[in-house]
């Protein structure tokens, strides 16, 4: 038998909901059957009777009285309901005091509107879209999400480029700015050599190697593995590079990648010639061309690219660095061409040359794509073996004669596409009694009729019957810029022909990027914002779904609507 | 076609520019247009009788009994059987109408005119609490209730706004906000300013002061008083925001108790409509979910025009209805940011350090981010005339969005 019992509180005000609540908790209670809990107005006491919830008994209730009601299986129940009253009434809610998760980039964005990153590691097909709006809201992209379409990736690169934006990756693992790694970091030390690394794992381990050897690390920029494709370009690493080459912070630059293609990795190391600092190259699987080309040293492994960059910041390499006023010089966008007597230093050349110059070509190529296609003609950069046999056919060998020489002097002095000449001059028993009696006229008045530089190897001694002393100063009376070896002579003219500073192609990503503390949108795994988090970074986490819940036909369509935005 | 973003851009303005002015009460027939006297105007998308929820049925039988043309239900529902009484939205008559919205021709209805805009828009008067038509109840004292309120105090509240210039709901609802209210579910600081507004107007206006203080103490009694003239407003700005080319902006959310449907500013006059869905949240004494009819009225033009579950963020006191803490209020006004193309000028929240309340649902962003605009809704009885039996949070049926986006792609041939 139910017993119901009632309590009331005269004026005795509270919310609806309030009232409302503590009924629902009332009626929860072990023992209790049913509860009303109302102000005593009477359209709710009205409700209270409809209920069978009726007080008897308690004479005038006003509007102002709450009226606390509780049927119950036993007496004791009820009297213990009601005893509930107070510290139900008093109870806080546990205070879930969750911050609002933003559902979208553009609500995230305004939310931070400081962050500079978006860090992106959605499934891939989604992850395109997601760096587009990125890049739309003018944000730098750190894309981990791989099974990204190449098209996409050379689409959002371009955009980036045009834009003065980052996109480090598809497929980046890694990255450290201004102190704060992303993605898979190591924690290292802060310092002055910075990274551009189309591996991760590659910059992982370099970053690491430079703090275990009591160095530290400015930047490490990652660009994806696809960066230094031919399709891709590049783009990333011209642009990380053209930025560590700015950052005053940054005094050795290192460049670590998978084997990139050449004419991808010839552009790229030219650029690093034009960085004003020391760059170490190590390109996985790539043989270095020399140890060291003007400011590019070539690594043999990670751990030797971590040692090299911490030498050359304990060095004075400013010898190294050639002036960054020879953006002026005459022979950039220009050809070289090679006249070689001496088949090995024809070779010797090329490979020095083939670093940074393409597309270059010869009659005795190292690959084969290099092969010059009609010998008596030259194309691009074009280094010649004039000793080989489809020149020497019924002729003395150019080291005797110099004839064919000559006459294919001229031919590239009359290419208005040449800048720079090379030649070389080998004496000794055996050779030409007096080479630079031939040459030296020939050359000085080619150089009267056009802006031509001309730079010859002279190969000799002091007892040689030519020489040498007399031959050089013959040579550079009639202004020629001799060198005594190959690799001096590859030095300079790669050096000569140093890109110039790659911002004249790019707009230049902002160094505020690098300077300002990091703040970064995180879209996709949770962990990577938990990382910033604990690494101090002011980050966000987007609670990100596939668009349209995953429906593929409502979502194609959406992003039809969206061009119809622009 | 202009970019979709300008047309957006067009709609969301005009939506917040409009002003609308209560001019004055008057009788149903002599204003909304084409209101006929065997027309039943209810609220939501179309329907017809047989697929009629409980309480619109009770409210529709109400109406016929309170005009006079049914004697009782037995014959209501008879003439409703042969065809003699037609029904069409209040939407459709520039009118809305809270629960069954049900007006007929000698009902009073609020006047609202939009001052920026030039349009109109009509809403009946609200009855209280307890037993009333708008939850289907049609016994005699609520005929008696609604003849008193359409016969002595809307007659005086129109002779007391004439003496005005009218009263600014839009000003009233920016106000409200900053008083507790978010105007859909919590409108006591509105209807005290309501009150503040009409009392000297009514006292100046009335000739017999028991009428007066009658009509004072109902208006000042139920906190729901100004609910309809706020709907009305908030219809005269979603208007204002129809029929602007290329947008997805919805100009419509509105329920019959069966079917939730919305408009599109973009997409003329179609509806987009999916079951109604029951709410989530917390029952009077005696009920429970099992009692509740699905998601009833036009009082969802409330959120259409950015105030409601938008503004729960300034409406501390009632997020229990949404489960939880004060800074749950503020997260779901927060999500509803996501949705919407602008932040309100005139409509602001204290708590967002005065930011405006999200306004202008993009049915694209509500498809693309799945998420659907939050409702803050009473809850009706599933049996005509029980009436409210609760309080909480609905939200429309993705399908409405994803339907009119489909729509949208058809129509602009994309």
């Amino acid at each position: 038998m139910a017993v119901t019992r009632c309590e009331i509180r005269r004026g005795a005000y509270f919310d609806s909901i309030v009232l409302m609540q503590l009924q629902r908790s009332l009626a929860s209670l072990a023992g209790v059957v049913d509860a009303g809990v109302v102000m005593g107005t009477p359209a709710n006491l009205d409700l209270l009777a409809a209920s069978g919830l009726t007080p008897d008994d308690l004479g005038q209730i006003g509007p102002d009285d709450l009226v606390i009601v509780v049927r119950a299986e036993t007496e004791a129940a009820a009297r213990d309901a009601l005893g509930q009253v107070n510290p139900l009434l008093t109870r806080r809610r546990a205070t879930t005091d969750e911050t609002y998760r933003p559902r979208s980039l553009a609500t995230a964005v305004k939310s931070l509107p400081d962050a500079q990153w978006v860090l992106i590691s959605v499934p891939g097909r989604y992850a395109a879209d997601v760096a587009r709006q990125a890049l739309a809201l003018g944000r730098h992209v750190f894309l981990y999400s791989d099974n990204v379409a190449l098209e996409d990736e050379v689409a959002l690169k371009q955009a980036a480029r045009t834009a003065g934006r980052l996109v480090m990756g598809p497929d980046c693992g890694t990255a450290i700015v201004n102190g704060v790694g992303l993605g898979f970091a190591n924690r290292v030390r802060r310092g002055a050599i910075g990274l551009v690394g189309a591996s991760g794992t590659g910059l992982q381990a370099v970053t690491a190697h430079i703090h275990t050897l009591g160095s530290g690390v400015s930047h490490a920029l990652g660009t994806g593995g696809r960066d230094l494709k031919s399709e891709v370009g590049a783009v990333t690493a011209h642009q990380a590079l053209n930025l560590l080459a700015r950052d005053p912070d940054t005094q050795v630059i290192v460049l670590v990648s998978k084997p990139p293609a050449p004419d991808v990795a010839s552009r790229l190391l030219q650029a690093a010639q034009a960085a004003g600092k020391p760059v170490v190259v190590h390109f996985l699987g790539y043989p270095p061309p020399a140890r060291r080309l003007g400011n590019l040293h070539f690594a043999l492994n990670l751990s030797d690219a971590a040692a090299l960059a911490v030498e050359r910041l304990m060095t004075d390499d400013s010898r190294l660095i050639f002036p960054t006023d020879n953006h002026q010089s005459s022979v950039i966008n220009h050809y070289v061409r090679g006249l070689f007597s001496g088949g090995t230093l024809a070779y010797e050349a090329l490979l020095g040359l083939q670093t940074t110059l393409y597309p270059l070509y010869s009659n005795a190529p190292i690959r084969p794509d290099q092969r010059l296609p009609d010998v008596w003609h030259s194309q691009a950069h074009t280094i010649l073996d004039l000793g080989e046999d489809e020149f020497t056919v019924g002729r003395l060998h150019p080291m005797l004669d110099n004839d064919l020489r000559l006459r294919r002097l001229r031919q590239e002095a009359a290419d208005p596409e040449v800048g720079l000449i090379l030649l070389d001059v080998v004496l000794g028993e055996g050779a030409h009694p007096d080479p630079a009696a031939d040459l030296a006229p020939a050359i000085a008045k080619a150089k009267a009729a056009r802006d031509l530089e001309v730079v010859a190897i002279v190969v000799g001694t002091d007892a040689d019957p030519q020489d040498v002393g007399r031959q050089v100063e013959a040579l550079t009376q009639a202004g020629v810029t001799v060198f005594r070896t190959t690799t001096d002579a590859v030095d300079y003219i790669s050096q000569r022909l140093a890109a110039p500073a790659i911002e004249s192609y790019f707009s230049p990503v902002p160094l505020a990027v690098l300077h300002h503390p990091l703040a970064a949108v995180n879209v996709g795994l949770e962990s990577f914002y938990n990382s910033l988090v604990a690494q101090g970074a002011a980050a966000l986490h987007v609670e990100w779904r596939p668009p349209a819940g995953g429906n593929e036909k409502l979502a194609a369509l959406l992003k039809r609507l969206k061009t119809k935005d622009r | 076609m202009p970019s979709i973003n300008t047309a957006n851009q067009t709609a969301v303005e005009r939506m917040m520019s409009a002003r609308p002015i209560l001019r004055t009460v008057a009788r149903a027939r002599d204003v909304v247009p084409g209101l006929r006297d065997n027309l039943i105007l209810h609220a939501g998308p179309p329907i017809e009788w047989p697929r009629m929820s409980g309480p619109l049925r009770g409210a529709v039988i109400g109406a016929l009994l309170y005009e006079g043309l049914a004697r009782d239900e037995a014959q209501a529902v008879a003439m409703v059987e042969a065809g003699e009484v037609e029904f069409a939205p209040c939407h459709h008559h520039q009118t809305v109408g809270p629960m069954a919205g049900v007006t007929s021709a000698s009902m009073m209805v609020y006047v609202l005119d939009n001052v920026t805009h030039g349009n109109q828009a009509y809403s009946n008067l609200n009855e209280g609490y307890g037993k009333v038509l708008r939850y289907g109840a049609y016994a005699p004292e609520v005929l008696a209730k609604l003849r008193w309120m359409n016969e002595a105090m809307g007659p005086l509240l129109a002779d007391a706004l004439a003496l005005s210039e009218g009263i600014d709901i839009r000003a009233l609802l920016a106000e409200a906000l900053h008083m507790g209210d978010e105007g859909h579910n919590r409108n006591k600081a509105g209807s005290l300013l309501f009150l503040k507004h009409l009392a000297p107007l009514v006292a100046r206006a009335a000739h017999d002061q028991t009428v007066a203080s009658d009509v004072l103490r109902f208006l000042g009694d139920n906190a729901l008083s100004v609910l309809n003239p706020v709907m009305a407003a908030c219809k005269a700005m979603a208007d204002a925001a129809h029929g602007v080319e290329g947008s997805t902006l919805v100009s419509t959310m509105a329920r019959n108790g069966t079917d939730f449907g919305i408009r599109v500013s973009g997409l003329g006059d179609r509806w987009f409509t999916a079951p109604a869905q029951v709410p989530d949240g917390l029952y009077f004494s005696g009920f429970s979910s099992a009692d509740a009819n699905p998601d009833i009225g036009d009082s969802t033009i409330t959120e259409t025009a950015g105030i409601g579950a938008f503004a729960m963020a300034a409406a501390p006191a009632i997020v229990t209805f949404v489960s939880g803490s004060p800074r749950d209020a503020l997260n779901a006004t927060l999500e509803m940011y996501e949705i919407t193309l602008a932040e309100h000028q005139h409509f602001t929240i204290p708590a967002l350090d005065f930011r405006g309340t999200p306004v202008g649902i993009d049915i694209r962003a509500v498809v693309e981010l799945g998420i659907t605009p939050r409702v803050n809704t009473g809850i009706a009885h599933k049996q005509a005339g029980v009436g409210q039996v609760g309080a909480g949070l609905v939200r429309p049926p993705m399908a409405v969005f994803e339907q009119a986006l489909l729509a949208y792609a058809e129509v602009y041939e994309l």
